[in-house]
């Protein structure tokens, strides 16, 4: 691999995205992208007795099916990199024990996909493996209680707030060369997004909390790679919902970049905000790992996409920075995929 | 963010500009329906025990913790919370919404057992309104003490 500009890198190797599994929940199966998901859930509780229990039944169970769907084994994956919103990412780690295979936890809020894209594709260009299972998970009844309210308060959530997705998206990448010409996406390049911080202090206006760091992710990879306005099919935030997909196009547009036609959020695509009451749109780390792992990867497969900026979004918060008054830190990984 | 991308007081205002603002008047009027309402409900309870026979010096309180009950109530068939959503401060600030306030945490906190959980985070919310409340209590009562003394 190549380090370029001035926070990319470029791979040398062909990084394939093997399989991928998608488990999301029924309000997210009643959403206007349903079709691509793998299961859609219809007991948010998965049979559990906790929401955090329930969580990492749902991360074991789509790590199982991306294993199983890539034709794998356990013993064929090399590392599994993956992340949750929870606290000690206790969703992740409990759903990853059963597979017994070595285990890099990872927190990057919302970005965490794109955090586990990126790590695993380095691993696997550097040679440290040949099949790495990377995954994000989260759950809207744990991260209400984590980061909100009781689920029974009865409060009005403002029209800024977005709705955290039910759901896990993994995915198994490998280096091995059998599966050239196999009509696989290629993961080609990666922006790692450093912290970015307007000042925005506000909860419940996450969307406008990680645009800049968005468009600060964006902006470098086109300038990193000198890449034309052109160049992609598609680019798409991870979870910054209408307001932030709005403010992250202004920013650039004034930085002399136009790609309104072909930029969206997985936020925006995931709920229909007409009929689901999700005001901004979703969020949380299943947001972006759903979306990629359901509707883009199955989209690219069908030749309907062939170049992919992909950039999940993280709002590096905790309830207890917000309690001291501090601002919203920001971040965003670009991972460019391609056929 | 490389100083060029964007200016941070023209990005406040920008976020300022986009965010959607609450439907205030919209709000407003639920809000007062629907508090109202429940006030009605609780002025129905103290009629109907009056008339039952119920001494008037503590009807009021009797009414208090019927109230209490009904917003405990709602909250666990979750009917609460969808009032919530459309009245806003309207069953917010009724006894019931305390009600809620306490029987949502409580319910929220079960799993962490009836000591570390309930015990201890079924006041997360109402906690402070109780601590100012008494706080405030005591200025009020102490005012009130030394007016009435001087006069």
């Amino acid at each position: 691999m190549k380090h370029v500009g001035k926070q990319s890198i470029i791979f040398e190797n062909k990084i394939y995205i093997v399989a991928t599994s998608s488990i999301v929940g029924n309000k997210e199966g009643d959403g206007p992208i349903s079709k691509y998901f793998d299961v859609i859930l219809k007991d948010m509780s998965l049979g559990e007795n906790s929401w955090e229990k329930a969580e990492s039944k749902l991360v074991e169970e789509s790590f199982k099916l991306a294993i199983k769907k890539a034709g794998m084994k356990n013993e064929d994956i090399d590392y599994v990199i993956a992340g949750d919103l929870l606290n000690q990412s206790i969703g992740t780690t409990y759903g990853v024990k059963s597979l017994g295979r070595p285990f890099l936890g990872v927190y990057g809020a919302c970005s965490t996909f794109g955090e586990s894209l990126s790590l695993g594709s380095i691993i696997l260009d550097g040679g440290g493996g040949e099949n790495i299972l990377v995954g994000a998970s989260s759950h809207f009844c744990t991260a209400e209680r984590q980061f909100r309210t009781p689920l029974e308060l009865g409060n009005q959530r403002p029209l800024t707030a977005s709705w955290t997705v039910t759901g896990d998206g993994s995915a198994v990448i490998s280096s091995n060369n059998k599966y050239e010409n196999k009509g696989l996406p290629k993961i080609k390049k990666i922006t790692t997004g450093k912290i970015v911080d307007m000042g925005i202090n506000d909860p419940n206006n996450m969307g406008a909390a990680m645009a800049p760091a968005a468009a600060d992710t964006i902006l470098t990879h086109f300038s990193d790679f000198e890449l034309n306005v052109n160049y992609y099919d598609l680019v798409i935030t991870g979870d910054l919902g209408h307001v932030g997909r709005q403010l992250t196009n202004n920013i650039l547009l004034e930085n002399g970049l136009d790609i309104s036609d072909i930029y969206t959020d997985c936020g925006i695509e995931i709920f229909d905000k007409k009929t689901q009451d999700t005001h901004c749109g979703g969020s949380g780390c299943a947001c972006s790992a759903v979306t990629f792992t359901g509707m883009i990867y199955k989209k690219m497969c069908k030749g309907e996409i062939l170049k992919v900026l992909f950039i999940p979004t993280g709002a590096l918060l905790s309830s207890t920075s917000i309690q001291q008054g501090q601002s919203i830190p920001s971040i965003a990984h670009a991972v460019a995929i391609e056929m | 963010m490389d100083e060029g991308y964007v200016n941070v007081e023209k990005y406040k205002k920008m976020v300022r500009d986009i965010s959607p603002k609450s439907k205030i008047y919209k709000d407003c009027i639920f809000a007062f329906v629907v508090g109202g309402t429940i006030s009605l409900i609780g002025e129905i309870i103290e009629y109907v025990l009056l008339t039952l026979g119920a001494d008037i010096t503590v009807v009021g309180s009797y009414t208090t913790i019927i109230l209490i009950f009904l917003g405990v109530l709602f909250t666990g068939i979750g009917l609460y919370k969808k009032l919530g959503k459309y009245a806003g401060a309207g069953s917010i600030v009724p006894i019931t919404g305390f009600a809620n306030a306490v029987a949502s945490s409580a319910m929220e906190f079960k799993k962490e057992g009836i000591i570390v959980g309930i015990g201890s985070k079924m006041f997360i919310l109402a906690g402070p309104v109780i601590v100012y409340g008494i706080i405030s209590s005591i200025i009020v009562g102490g005012i009130y003490y030394l007016v009435v003394g001087i006069l």
